[in-house]
């Protein structure tokens, strides 16, 4: 029997879909290098034109927040409601504001 | 604060309930990514194995334009394997075990694929039924409670209805063509009629994943429920180019406003589960076969990254 385990690493792609928009997350592959990662995404992410650009980076290079640190991170944007226009009371006149 | 288990498995069916969207690092209980493990790996194998059946129909096409048309299809299905795939491992585990599990015979795939392709017409069957039920199944999964599931449901089903249309347009031309050629249709729908309604899993009443699924949206609809509409909109199309189902039992129920149709073969759905439908080795041996001939590909590249 052959071994099963390729350890081809795993590639996290982006696609940008057209100019003038972001890269955008779609999924992973599995490569043996960057240039294969790019080949692949391709075939896997573009059959159809959803690309005009691709990014791939290897998916343990990625430093992620943890869920558990939510509160930490993005509670105190919440007591700061004057980021928001709305906070401002304007008089009806006062237009284009 | 510590809490427990029990509290955070109330929480997260509360959210979950309340039709919030989960991510990969969320807090989950190991009853959820089990299911969920198990239902898109199976749903990958599902489309690799898929393949198969068409794939043997690529070189026999009857022009260059269906030739190319199949190859593009059949190219999807193995997209879809590797979207699902990709969103499995979102759950920690990794893809060579589950490859392993389905190359090994540990792991299921959809039953449907144990049949064996005779005809062409079979191209049209399959593309017809097999992916008009597919896409019946995968629609609700869009809206599924697990983020990168329900992501790649929506890549997959925007690419479903291109296969359904392919399958059903050679029903067409068939029909239209000689008293051979719609025998051929015909007998196509025979065998395929009812593996295809299987497709939606055992009744509800048999059903043992499904109330769970449920609760947890990963599940919208009942396997019954599902199965009836396949009926509903299957049949007209039927009747619309003159291919008659092969179900005596099937009748217009002014009631329920829809059609009643007779039992399925239970004991054959179980049977081909357990391994004994006509085409369950060839189908593992195939991939097999295709792993194993891909073996140096995989070493030669992963040597090749190596040095550069
Ligand atoms: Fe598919
Ligand atoms: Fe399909």
């Amino acid at each position: 029997m052959s071994e099963k385990k390729n350890n081809w690493p795993l590639w996290e792609v982006f696609i940008r879909s057209r100019q003038g928009l972001g890269h955008r997350h779609v999924g992973s592959l599995h490569a043996a290098d960057a240039e294969m990662a790019i080949g692949n995404a391709r075939d896997v992410y573009t059959r159809r034109q959803e690309g005009v650009s691709i990014w791939v980076v290897p998916a343990e290079e990625i430093t992620a927040s943890s869920p558990d640190d939510s509160e930490a991170l993005y509670d105190p944007a919440n007591d700061k409601v004057y980021r928001h226009p709305t906070f401002f009371d304007l008089p009806d006149e006062v237009n284009h504001m | 604060m510590v809490v427990s288990q029990e509290q955070l498995t109330k929480q997260f069916n509360a959210y979950v309930a309340d039709d919030k969207k989960i991510e990969p690092k969320d807090w989950m209980p190991d009853a959820y990514r089990k299911t969920l493990v198990r239902q898109i790996s199976q749903h990958a194998h599902s489309e690799i194995i898929g393949m198969l059946p068409e794939g043997a129909w690529i070189t026999r096409a009857p022009s260059l334009k269906r030739k190319a048309i199949l190859l593009a299809k059949v190219q999807d299905e193995a997209g879809h394997g590797l979207y699902l795939y990709s969103a499995c491992e979102t759950l920690g585990v990794e893809r060579d075990d589950l490859v392993a599990d389905l190359l090994s015979g540990k792991a299921k795939y959809s039953s449907i694929f144990n049949y064996p392709s005779k005809t062409w017409a079979d191209i049209g069957a399959i593309g017809w039924l097999v992916d008009g039920a597919a896409i019946m199944n995968q629609v609700p999964l869009c809206r599924c409670s697990y983020g990168p599931y329900a992501r790649a449901m929506v890549r997959v089903c925007k690419e479903e209805s291109f296969h359904q249309r392919q399958g059903y347009t050679i029903m067409m031309e068939l029909m239209k063509g000689t008293k051979e050629q719609r025998d051929m249709a015909q007998d196509a729908l025979n065998r395929w009629w009812w593996p295809s309604l299987m497709m939606f899993g055992p009744s509800d009443k048999d059903s043992k994943h499904s109330a769970q699924s449920m609760s947890w949206n990963i599940k919208r609809f009942s396997n019954d429920e599902l199965r009836q509409r396949m009926v509903d909109m299957t049949v007209p199309q039927a009747e619309l180019i003159g291919l008659k189902i092969p179900d005596p039992d099937l009748k217009w129920n002014e009631k329920k406003g829809g059609y009643d149709f007779g039992e399925i073969n239970w004991d054959e759905f179980y049977e081909v589960i357990a391994g004994n439908g006509p085409c369950n080795e060839e189908r593992l041996e195939a991939r097999n076969k295709a792993h194993d001939d891909g073996e140096w590909v995989r070493k030669a590249a992963m040597a090749y990254a190596e040095k550069h």
